[in-house]
């Protein structure tokens, strides 16, 4: 019984203790970001590997996001009459909620276990420790370059999933199911409000990005140099920054929709 | 100018309560190839991270070019370090860089040479080990011997004064191992370096070394030029030397008595 309580406290303070260094980490590359600035074509190509390569899974998925609200959506305005309102529930579900939180969650599965990996590779093969040997800082040569990559790539992905969303909606809506063109994309104009719907989902992908990225960056810089330590950082980036984008999510709703 | 680069005296260290370094001392003049041998675990490698102010020594100085490593911020280490080059035992090459980009890339960090010029550098190290040739490969596909001379070229790129070269007779061929060598023992005189090898390869690093160090638990149990160490009639020196079995390092791990353990004590 003591034991389990012991264990318990100690697993809380281990936990409370890695979230401080992951926080001093966070700072570490903040302070070490001036080489970003310098050489831009550092953050180009991380740009390139977090963000092109992750084009495909977030435009498939949100076409077929689209295509399903557009589906469901009309299934349950039709009982209201009012089909019209279709473009509207789509868009605002898109760019509000959907388009940052099921893009960062991609992000995280398919860009956050790819820099935690080579990360975590790059310290098991000494690759980390010879920079450090050739008086390279590699917080600012290889963790400052991937943050700014993966943060400017994060908004940008999410706007593309609500773009590809809201026409998976549109295909579903108009084109097969016959939902009138004027109205679908004319009440979407009305209803979307620039600062408190596309600014808030704009601010969202922003926060998450930080979360998945900083996340990512530290389980990789921190993984034990060894084949398991390395599989087990990775697993941990995107249950982790799953769990973060969510949790974040509910907090920044709760802030930024109150009572409208 | 100091007449010798590295002079350690009395270091201590261990990880935590384990004491790994009991009070070396040991000094690497200009100009030589410095051999550090000893059985695996012996604390070798920690030497080394001391040596490149990885870790730092709880007790005892190491001085590297006149310079006190231990207590140096991490500006002074990062200067000091930009003329010194390691040598890591599986070459710990940038796998996402081209051989060329490889050795570039201290040039590119810490220079503001041209890229023309930045060309002939690199070309020409690649040369100086032989691997002109292989400039556009990966890593991936360079065998361990290769990787290790590109390595090689990449610890060269900046003329450093000293170079810290970890097992790099580990894992090769007899040929790879013969090139290894002289490339070392090369280098080391035509662009006038410190080498310190730590190894335990003897037949080769007898061969091109000037003056060996033996460690063992943490301390130097014996030193001198390859000569004195083959007619050393020190019992660990010629255990080692000589690769047997069983002697001062015993080749079992302690363990309570081999009876008790099959369970016939009792029998």
């Amino acid at each position: 019984m003591l034991d389990a309580v012991r264990s318990v406290g100690r697993r809380t303070i281990d936990g409370i203790w890695r979230m401080g260094v992951a926080v001093r980490f966070f700072g570490l590359t903040l302070v070490h970001s001036g080489i970003c600035l310098r050489r831009p074509q550092l953050v180009m190509r991380e740009i390139f590997s977090a963000g092109v390569l992750s084009l495909i899974i977030i435009v498939v998925s949100g076409l077929f996001v689209g295509m399903v609200l557009g589906l469901q959506g009309y299934e349950t305005l039709q009982t209201y009459g009012s089909e019209e309102a279709l473009g509207v529930l789509v868009a605002l579900s898109l760019v509000r909620e959907l388009g940052p939180v099921v893009a960062a969650l991609l992000f995280a599965s398919r860009a956050g276990s790819a820099i935690t990996a080579e990360i975590g590779l790059m310290k098991a093969t000494e690759q980390i420790a010879a920079m450090e040997m050739m008086a390279v800082d590699p917080i600012a040569r290889v963790v400052a370059p991937r943050f700014w990559g993966a943060v400017i790539s994060m908004p940008l992905l999410a706007a593309m999933f609500s773009a590809m969303g809201i026409f998976g909606g549109y295909l579903v809506g108009v084109v097969l199911i016959g939902v009138d063109d004027g109205s679908f994309w004319s009440q979407m104009q009305a209803a979307v409000d620039f600062r408190q719907d596309i600014l808030n989902g704009v601010i969202k992908s922003v926060v998450f990005g930080v979360a998945v990225t900083v996340i990512a960056l530290f389980e990789g810089y921190d993984a034990p140099p060894t084949a398991e330590g390395v599989s087990r950082a990775t697993t941990r980036t995107v249950v982790t920054s799953s769990l973060a984008i969510l949790a974040l999510d509910f907090v920044l709703t709760a802030f930024m929709f109150r009572g409208v | 100018m100091h007449d010798n680069l590295v002079e350690i005296r009395g270091l201590h260290f261990g990880y935590g309560a384990r004491p790994v370094l009991k009070g070396i001392d040991l000094t690497a003049r200009r100009g030589q190839v410095i051999a550090i041998m000893g059985n695996s675990g012996c604390g070798k490698t920690t030497l080394f991270r001391v040596i490149g102010g990885v870790v730092h020594p709880t007790q005892g100085s190491v001085l590297v070019d006149g310079t006190e490593m231990v207590g140096l911020d991490q500006d002074g280490l990062y200067s000091l370090r930009r003329r010194m080059g390691m040598l890591f035992q599986f070459g710990a090459l940038f796998t996402d860089m081209s051989v060329f980009d490889n050795v570039a890339f201290q040039l590119r960090e810490h220079t503001d040479l041209p890229e023309s010029m930045i060309r002939d550098l690199v070309l020409m190290k690649l040369n100086a080990v032989g691997l002109r040739g292989a400039q556009d490969l990966m890593p991936s596909e360079l065998s361990g011997g290769m990787a290790r001379r590109v390595a090689l070229a990449r610890a060269i790129a900046l003329d450093p004064m000293l170079i810290l070269y970890d097992e790099p007779f580990a894992g090769l061929d007899p040929i790879s191992l013969g090139v290894t060598g002289n490339l070392i023992r090369r280098l080391t005189d035509t662009l006038g370096l410190t080498s310190i090898v730590v190894t335990h390869d003897v037949q080769e690093s007898l061969k091109m070394v000037d003056y060996v160090y033996f460690i063992s638990e943490g301390m130097v149990v014996a030193q001198g030029t390859p000569a004195e160490i083959k007619a050393s009639d020190l019992p660990y020196v010629h255990q080692f030397v000589h690769g047997e079995e069983d002697g001062p390092v015993p080749f079992q791990y302690p363990a309570e008595s081999y009876a008790a353990d099959l369970g016939l004590s009792h029998a």
